[in-house]
């Protein structure tokens, strides 16, 4: 029996993961969330900024990392909208393009918004690093125009924002190494405040630049988006997905558990 | 009309997960689908966003408009240009060229940003806590996180520290760091399994909400 459980063909394991996402689904369970502290950090920093402050987002992901990042861009997108702060939207990775203009449009529609005044996304410029160091001397020597191609100096929001010196705080939403980048490059050089939403699988790497204050705060994954959510009292796609993933990790831990246990009986058997 | 982009979506996110069961050539369809697009996407970008407004339209302006400054972006068009003598074997030598530039570039700009970033202030963030144990400010708990990180850094590092056979103190405090690592492999390991599960939870909300849920809508009955 404990033999014929541990060769268990692997796609069982599938299915049950498959119904511990697809039941709670249906059902619509919801469990509460606790607030880490590098999330609030990046909410109390937004809280704080008078209106008419830039933030700087990069929309630094692509299609395989949408889930777990876009519901933190739309969350945090609401916070500065809410605060009539005004946001520039950018990325360093083709494939966020599209991605960072469709979030940032839907969340303007529903917010009231406005291109040009409240908002502008400049869309994607190749060189990554060389784009970082760019944007530190001057934002239209790297961006000449905005995502539609309207020319930057014919954008109102843009007259008094040059450089880094006028940003008020950049926010990395990543699926790779870009964070360390605007680290490296904009806060050690130009002194930029930073924060990042990252995805899950990269959140461990960067807790020591939270440690050391080179970034102001960090959210991981769709924890950090329903955090953020619940900061903003807006419950939406990252409190409905970590309801489900619950689930999912309670079904994980167990299989660990039983694996660990039916590991160990096997190998006193064997001895 | 978006509901047969939803239902050209679905189809191939089940493409995709049919590779749980088996591969088969659904998986590959949709696996060479992807990539395809995705780096035609990345190319067309990369010119209309990289290599036309920063080297063709200043290149012809300064032709067409006899400005002889702009003509100085031929330098960085020649060497991006010397990158591609790879393809013909008997010039391929020239590609030191460009690529001694660029080496020479990034590590000019990587070197001080990265050693600053990545290892003065981290020692610094390291140790100055330090400084406020000594002037009182921190509470017993702070105080053995800031012992424990210290332990941590320093027995990680002996860990890799391989000049010195790993016996008897040595021996001991790389035993440390290992539990030190492992400990941040587990935590690498369940924000992993957090990641990839957010993943399959937004595809199964795509595929009840937006696909089935959409479609029964559509539904005369």
């Amino acid at each position: 029996m404990l033999e014929r459980l541990m060769n268990i063909d692997r796609r069982i394991i599938f299915i049950l993961v498959a119904l511990a996402v697809i039941i709670p689904t249906f059902l619509k369970v919801s469990f509460p969330i606790t607030v880490s502290d590098p999330t609030r950090q990046i909410y109390n920093y937004i809280e704080d900024l008078p209106p008419k402050s830039t933030v700087l987002i990069a929309f630094n992901y692509g299609p395989s990392s949408l889930a777990e990042l876009e519901p933190m861009a739309a969350a945090v997108l609401r916070h500065c909208f809410k605060k009539e702060l005004r946001v520039i939207g950018m990325t360093l990775f083709a494939d966020g393009a599209t991605l960072g203009d469709e979030v940032i449009k839907d969340i303007a529609d529903e917010t009231g918004a406005e291109n040009g005044n409240d908002y502008v996304y400049l869309g994607y410029r190749p060189g990554r690093i060389q784009v970082l160091l760019g944007l530190g001397s001057s934002i239209e020597s790297v961006f000449e125009s905005d995502y539609a191609k309207k020319p930057l100096p014919e954008i109102p929001m843009m007259a008094d924002v040059k450089n880094y010196d006028q940003i008020d705080l950049v926010l990395d939403l990543a699926s790779s190494a870009s964070p360390t980048w605007w680290i490296t490059y904009t806060n050690t050089r130009y002194n930029q405040q930073i924060a990042a939403g990252v995805t899950g699988v990269m959140v461990s790497e960067l807790y020591p630049y939270l440690q050391t204050k080179q970034l102001v705060g960090l959210m991981p994954g769709l924890l950090g988006a329903a955090e953020y959510e619940k900061l903003i009292s807006t419950p939406e796609k990252g409190t409905a997905g970590m309801s489900v993933q619950s689930f999912v990790h309670l079904l994980i831990v167990a299989l660990v558990i039983f694996g660990n246990i039916a590991f160990f009986i096997r190998r006193r058997k064997e001895q | 009309m978006e509901l047969i982009g939803v239902w050209v979506a679905a189809f191939l996110t089940l493409c995709i997960y049919s590779f749980l069961y088996r591969d088969n050539p659904f998986y590959r369809f949709a696996e060479h689908l992807f990539l395809g697009v995705s780096v035609g996407y990345g190319i067309v970008l990369s010119i209309h966003d990289g290599l036309i407004p920063f080297a063709w339209n200043p290149f012809w302006k300064a032709v067409t408009e006899r400005e002889p400054a702009g003509l100085l972006k031929l330098i960085p068009i020649v060497i991006g240009l010397m990158f591609f003598a790879r393809l013909v074997p008997k010039h391929a030598w020239i590609i030191r060229y460009p690529f001694a530039i660029l080496i020479g570039v990034g590590s000019g700009l990587a070197i001080p940003n990265v050693m600053d970033a990545s290892i003065f202030r981290q020692l610094h963030g390291t140790l100055e806590p330090f400084t406020q144990i000594h002037a009182g400010k921190l509470g017993p708990f702070e105080i053995f996180g800031v012992i424990l990180m210290f332990v941590g850094v320093v027995a990680t590092l002996t860990y890799f520290f391989f000049s010195v056979e790993h016996r008897g103190v040595v021996g001991g405090i790389s035993k440390i760091g290992i539990v030190f690592l492992m400990v941040g492999f587990g935590s690498a390991f369940g924000n992993t399994v957090m990641g990839r599960v957010s993943l399959l939870i937004q595809r199964v909300d795509f595929l009840v909400n937006d696909w089935i849920g959409r479609t029964i809508q559509l539904l005369p009955f």
